[in-house]
């Protein structure tokens, strides 16, 4: 049987033997947590705590700072001791709220409605706002704005993200293998709020438990199909995925909802669940821990605003031979220069390479025009043209070659021979014009 | 904040983090073992001075670049393979039979004035080794057409010199060449091994087409330009290359085109000359179209031209037209709306 899939992409070692295996278990509860109060994209938040505040687990302590925002929640009970600029883990300055944990787990008050799926579509996007949740593949994009289409723009499908094609990562699937009742919940609640019938789980054929659980899961919902997907990366790429799944392409510089899809991650479907049905917000989210420099590969549930140090305290600290941590896999994660940044509702994995192999951005060669990055470009371009521009700053002339329609998934740079930091130029260039 | 007491140096650098194994010198390097069959077929034929010039030639060229690179205080990059692929291809395109400084005139063409001077590697914008060749065929144009007979006796130093198969083809016809070889299956046998005249290494069909076998296992190279190269070379061949034995007048789809694959440059040239990197188009729809201009090319020059042979300037031709090819052949950004024609099905 061929699996749906799209054009181009790579096959780099998928690495997910090293946490695939590791049931999700609770990261201890840090002594205090650092919550910036920009996790999303969009506007950031407002505080509204004071130092010296005691908070509760689940209190709200920044208000959204606009309609393309969210709210952010203590992930513990405790005392406000600090708020001002921290570094996050791209090494932005940004405003965050620092609180010591008490230790009392002591949470906001929670209501257990079974009934979560009566309500109306308002009032669970209501829910949804409150609780501050963003996408939680990586980009923390707002999803009450993926719920909100303006009314020209129909929604019919809605597609549960659970590819993960970064190599390493294994949150989501241990996610769709521990939790496929709840996960498929969520995607009903989005369908409800949407008003669609169609909703679809794809996921990567190197997962077939995950296939097999959630299938289990979603026998008796007709409207649900569960679909396996060829493995290849950026198979979990939005457009790619739209297209694998329902055959539709998204137009360049367009939005999954101009071809009426909304497309959500695994953790996003299951933090929907928990806010419609407990009203509980997104304070934790599910942490790969990974990577050849860790001693103890990991998944865990991670509270926001744990720092990244004591998570790798936990499992056992970096080896000897660690040489780069990288938030996120490694084909779009960010590398971090400290260890001492928080988690925030995007961080899906941590990942920890080792010195040798790590290419150092002075080596790359000329590009020799092998054309390897034109045949796995996802969105169709010649990234060696975009490379080779960018190089000489001739940055107006790369638009020529649609410089814009990439979104960075870096296969060009993993297959170039040459070694060429294609991903690195393609952004400078973006950074010095305009679209 | 909690402090982490292991001392760790960490790298910051832009994704992707991980990168495929694949180098340039390693692909330079496969490419150049997968010439070994041929070279060593070349060597049993032509002896120790087919040996003596594709030595003197990987050396030259070596050697030039690396002077070049250090004269002006570059970065050394001699062990990438490239300038020892150079060397090689052009040693193996010419006559066994060439004096010592021949080899070397053509690899500091072929190195300094092609590739160097252009910027080097990746911004040549014909194939070295062909320029190199060409140079020297216009040159020196009668040292470059001197054959010897393929002695497969090893140590036979004064071996007798007669024409190449393409030579007695475009000379004196098809029945010549056939009756030079015995009979036509002979013709093709001796082809297909390579125990003809013509350049070092372009003569042993069967061992280019191993290394190239390799090459596309590797997908080092792609079927495209190769394909579409030799497919039109041999549609040409057929429908334009039939003569009259009499008359000496073309016979319409008459022509033999495998005598006309298997001799001359055709394989070696559509397998490792043309699929060079650098000067092919890197857009796999305009490599076609570039395969279809080498054949054609190659065999408007073998049929109507002054030479017997078209391979080298079909390819160098062509390689003009590559920057152009892949702008007109830039695949379609994804979901971009497609043309016309395609919507009204």
């Amino acid at each position: 049987m061929t699996l749906a899939t799209f054009k181009g992409g790579i096959h780099p070692p998928d690495k997910k033997e090293l946490a695939a295996n590791k049931s999700i278990a609770a990261a201890a509860a840090p002594q205090r947590v650092v919550i910036p109060l920009s996790q999303h994209i969009g506007a950031p938040c407002k505080p509204v705590v004071t130092i010296g505040q005691e908070v509760k687990k689940g209190e709200v302590i920044g208000e959204p700072g606009g309609f393309v925002s969210a709210p952010v929640h203590s992930s513990v009970s405790g005392k406000v001791i600090a708020m001002g600029e921290f570094p996050n883990a791209m090494g932005k300055m940004v405003t965050s709220i620092v609180i010591e944990n008490d230790g009392k787990e002591e949470w906001v008050s929670l209501k257990d409605n079974p009934d979560y799926i009566k309500l109306s579509p308002d009032e669970l996007k209501e829910k949804i706002k409150a609780a501050g949740i963003v996408g939680m593949g990586g980009a923390a994009f707002p999803t009450l704005v993926k719920l909100s289409p303006p009314k020209e723009k129909p929604i019919d499908t809605v597609i549960i993200n659970g590819a993960e094609c970064e190599p390493y990562l294994t949150a989501d699937y241990r996610l769709m293998v521990e939790k496929p009742r709840e996960i498929i919940e969520g995607l009903k609640i989005l369908m409800k709020v949407l008003g669609v019938s169609k909703g679809f789980v794809g996921i990567e054929n190197n997962k077939p438990d995950a296939v097999a659980k959630m299938k289990e899961a979603a026998k008796n919902e007709p409207n649900i199909e569960v679909c396996a997907l060829e493995v290849k990366y950026p198979q979990g790429a939005e457009k790619m995925l739209i297209k694998a799944m329902t055959g539709r392409e998204v137009p360049p510089r367009a939005l999954p909802m101009d071809v009426r899809v909304v497309v959500q991650n695994v953790g996003t479907a299951l933090a929907v669940y928990e806010a419609a049905r407990y009203g509980k917000p997104l304070i934790e989210r599910i942490v790969t821990v990974t990577g050849e420099g860790i001693n103890n590969p990991a998944n865990l549930t991670v509270k926001i605003g744990t720092l990244i140090s004591d998570i790798i305290e936990q499992c056992g600290g970096l080896k000897e031979s660690a040489g780069k941590v990288v938030s996120g896999g490694p084909m779009m994660g960010f590398a971090i220069a400290s260890l001492d940044v928080p988690v925030t509702k995007g961080t899906s994995g941590i990942l920890v390479l080792d010195k040798e192999g790590i290419m150092h951005a002075e080596d790359f060669g000329p590009c020799i025009r092998c054309g390897r990055c034109s045949d796995v470009c996802a969105m169709g371009l010649m990234p060696s043209m975009l490379s080779i521009l960018a190089e000489k700053g001739r940055y107006e002339e790369a638009k020529g070659y649609n410089l814009f329609d990439c979104f960075e998934c870096g296969s060009c740079a993993f297959v170039c021979p040459s070694k060429r930091p294609i991903v690195q130029l393609v952004r400078l260039a973006k950074s010095q014009t305009k679209p | 904040m909690a402090d982490i007491k292991k001392e760790h140096e960490l790298i910051v650098s832009v994704s992707p983090h991980i990168k495929s194994e694949e180098t340039t010198s390693l692909i330079m390097w496969t490419v150049n073992f997968s010439l070994l069959p041929a070279l060593l077929m070349g060597a049993y034929f032509f002896g120790p001075k087919a040996i003596l010039a594709v030595a003197l030639a990987i050396i030259s060229a070596m050697l030039s670049e690396y002077i070049y690179q250090k004269a002006l205080n570059k970065k050394i990059t001699i062990n990438d393979g490239s300038s020892f692929l150079t060397g090689l291809l052009l040693g193996m395109n010419l006559p066994a039979s060439v004096p010592f400084y021949i080899p070397i005139i053509g690899s500091f063409v072929a190195v300094i004035i092609t590739k160097q001077l252009f910027g080097g590697l990746g911004y040549n914008v014909f194939n070295p080794a062909l320029i190199g060749r060409a140079f020297l065929l216009i040159s020196f144009p009668k040292l470059m057409t001197i054959w010897t007979e393929p002695t497969a006796a090893f140590l036979a130093f004064d071996a007798k010199t007669t024409a190449t198969p393409l030579g007695i083809l475009k000379e004196e016809g098809l029945g010549k060449l056939i009756a030079v070889f015995g009979d036509k299956i002979n013709l093709y046998a001796e082809l297909l091994k390579g125990h003809r005249a013509g350049s070092i290494g372009e003569t042993s069909a069967i061992a280019l087409l191993i290394g190239a076998g390799f090459l596309l296992y590797k997908r080092y190279i792609t079927w495209h330009i190769p394909l579409s190269f030799l497919g039109t070379a041999a549609l040409i061949a057929w429908v334009f290359g039939g003569k009259n034995p009499e008359t000496g007048s073309m016979v319409w789809f008459a022509g033999d085109p495998v005598i006309h694959l298997i001799s001359g440059g055709m394989i070696l040239g559509a397998f490792f000359m043309a699929t060079d990197y650098v000067t092919c188009p890197s857009i796999r729809k305009g490599q076609i179209l570039f395969g279809i201009g080498c054949g054609f090319l190659t065999m408007l020059i073998r049929l109507k031209g002054g030479y017997p042979e078209g391979v080298m300037f079909a390819i160098l031709i062509m390689n003009c037209f590559a920057p152009l090819i892949d702008r007109g052949f830039q695949s379609k950004v994804f979901g971009a709306a497609k043309p016309a024609k395609e919507i009204k099905k």
